[in-house]
């Protein structure tokens, strides 16, 4: 929910002026958590010549329960180096919510820069079993419905209202890998058919190989700035003209899994479309869409709560089909939209970041080359 | 009514494998010769042992390896009187933080060897090691530390490092 504007205090535009990533594979072999992350954020500093200590704000997203080690988000910020004591924060999530945190700090007013990163590292347990603890731990967790078995029965039920089908889904994952082939941090990539792909075994019917995520291990960071600073340290910075997140309920069977209204509400508090996202015909009208969709099925699910039409360009970077970082894929997805913005290729981009089984929590930031004038949020 | 439900058991059982990472692979395989290995800053000039890849100050990397000797100052300590589960050294015991002479932060160690009464901070210490056959990449290769029969460091010498 974006904070009230117009009471009293001025808000200040904030942007994303670096944006910076680990190639993602499938087990990071050698390396440790703060191994992985470190050539990251001395990149992001990198882009823009700036160290930790230019940093007025520092948040992270990550989940201990992937590598098993309990705050392993404190160790991780030897990466950055913490002394002398900095303002900092985590959120155990992905990263996307931690940009979130920081560009609330930064509209507040007293800090000008922020650093957010995250890192994931699924290849060290059963990303199945980890992500099954996230569910109603009385009634759904000791089933242990992995999420791909939870992805599957969404996507079933979205065929069963005739609006997609298989070859719906086949074509997503076949545009993904070949945009993928653009990116190099990208993991899933290659030039098939969808009518090829459709030769994939099924993992769980309806939803064949390609229409799954990536295990992934990968790590990213992006540089916030507000105002005149942000225009001091990019050329093209991309400002944030709106940002909201919304949550629906943990029964997955209180869902209707087949849309997506938390997203359309969050378009909505982005300012993305006419009134709050409820209702209507209105559509996002944006250059570029990054759409934090692990599932190809749930692509499909993001562009009609959206409205997107075909003049959007979606997941040119392969999206989540191509990289799937758990804690990582969303804050890529605005990072990603926004590096169209910074090197000029995009006048204006959303980016969605998703948590939760079936798209339980999203994530909607809207990004545009000029700040948003008085008024918007 | 019947008795209501006030008890559910939902067991959870995740296993997973660990990645020393480059730093720490490179003291274990030190451990395994019977040496410690550190890293130092090249920024602040501290020497990390345990290293762990980055200096947790200035945030880059550790690339310079250095090779600490076998003998440290007790820095603090403490002596263990309780019991508890899956105690493997019989109470009371002392714990100590050990700073390795040539590293610049303290590392946690069991001293044996001396009475209970006796520990005390500036002690100067040294490492046991198991036989050389019995060497490998484990911090178990180190049995404990004693008293090496230096005289004591000076207050000063060790005080930043509490």
């Amino acid at each position: 929910m974006a904070p009230p504007s117009g009471q009293g205090r001025p808000v200040r535009p904030v942007a994303v002026v670096s944006f910076a990533q680990s190639d993602s594979v499938r087990r990071e072999e050698h390396r440790n958590d703060v191994e992985m992350l470190q050539p990251v954020i001395q990149d992001v500093f990198a882009k823009v010549g700036l160290t930790k200590d230019d940093m007025g704000f520092v948040c992270s997203g990550s989940c201990d329960y992937l590598v098993g080690a309990p705050f392993s988000f404190v160790q991780a910020l030897d990466a950055v180096g913490a002394w002398p004591p900095m303002r900092e924060s985590h959120v155990e999530m992905d990263g996307a919510f931690a940009f979130y945190e920081a560009w609330t700090q930064l509209r507040e007013g007293d800090i000008d820069t922020a650093l957010v990163f995250s890192f994931g590292r699924s290849s060290m347990s059963q990303l199945g079993r980890v992500l099954t603890l996230q569910l109603d731990p009385y009634y759904m967790a000791p089933l242990w419905p992995d999420p791909v078995a939870l992805a599957a029965l969404q996507a079933q039920a979205l065929i069963d209202t005739g609006r997609y089908g298989e070859a719906d889904f086949a074509a997503v994952a076949a545009r993904s890998r070949r945009d993928a082939r653009q990116n190099p941090h990208a993991q899933v990539k290659g030039d098939h058919s969808p009518e090829e792909l459709l030769g994939d075994d099924y993992v769980v019917a309806p939803l064949r190989r390609h229409a799954l995520p990536p295990i992934t291990d990968g790590a990213a960071a992006v540089i916030l700035a507000a105002g005149e600073r942000a225009r001091a340290l990019c050329e093209r910075p991309a400002w944030i003209t709106g940002m909201d997140h919304r949550i629906e309920t943990h029964a997955l069977g209180a869902r209707d899994l087949t849309t997506s209204p938390t997203t359309r509400r969050a378009a909505g508090g982005a300012g993305l479309l006419d009134g709050d996202g409820d209702g209507g015909g209105a559509s996002v009208t944006v250059d570029v869409a990054e759409l934090h969709a692990p599932f190809a099925h749930q692509e499909l699910i993001l562009r009609d709560a959206l409205g997107l039409g075909d003049g959007v360009s979606v997941n040119p970077s392969g999206g989540a089909l191509a990289a799937n970082g758990v804690m990582v894929a969303g804050l890529v997805r605005i990072g990603e939209a926004a590096g169209r913005i910074m090197d000029g290729t995009a006048r204006t981009a959303l980016a969605h970041a998703t948590s939760g089984p079936c798209l339980q929590q999203n994530l909607v930031c809207a990004l545009a080359a000029e700040p948003a004038g008085d008024g918007r949020r | 009514m019947s008795e209501p439900v006030t008890m559910l058991e939902t067991p959870i059982r995740i296993d997973y494998e660990f990645t020393a990472g480059l730093a720490q692979s490179r003291y274990l395989k030190g451990i395994a010769e019977g040496r410690f290995l550190g890293q130092r800053c090249p920024k602040c000039g501290k020497v990390y042992v345990p290293p762990r890849g980055s200096c947790p100050t200035d945030g880059v990397p550790t690339t310079d390896e250095v090779v600490l000797g076998n003998t440290g100052i007790v820095t603090t300590y403490c002596v263990v009187n309780v019991p508890f589960q899956g105690q493997s050294i019989e109470i009371p015991y002392i714990c100590a933080q050990i700073l390795l002479d040539g590293a610049n932060i303290a590392f946690m160690g069991l001293i044996q060897e001396v009475p209970t009464d006796e520990i005390r901070m500036g002690m100067r210490v040294e490492a046991v090691w198991v036989d050389k056959k019995d060497l490998g990449p484990t911090m178990a290769s180190v049995k404990y530390f004693r008293p090496s029969g230096e005289p004591d460091a000076a207050y000063e010498t060790y005080e930043e490092y509490l």
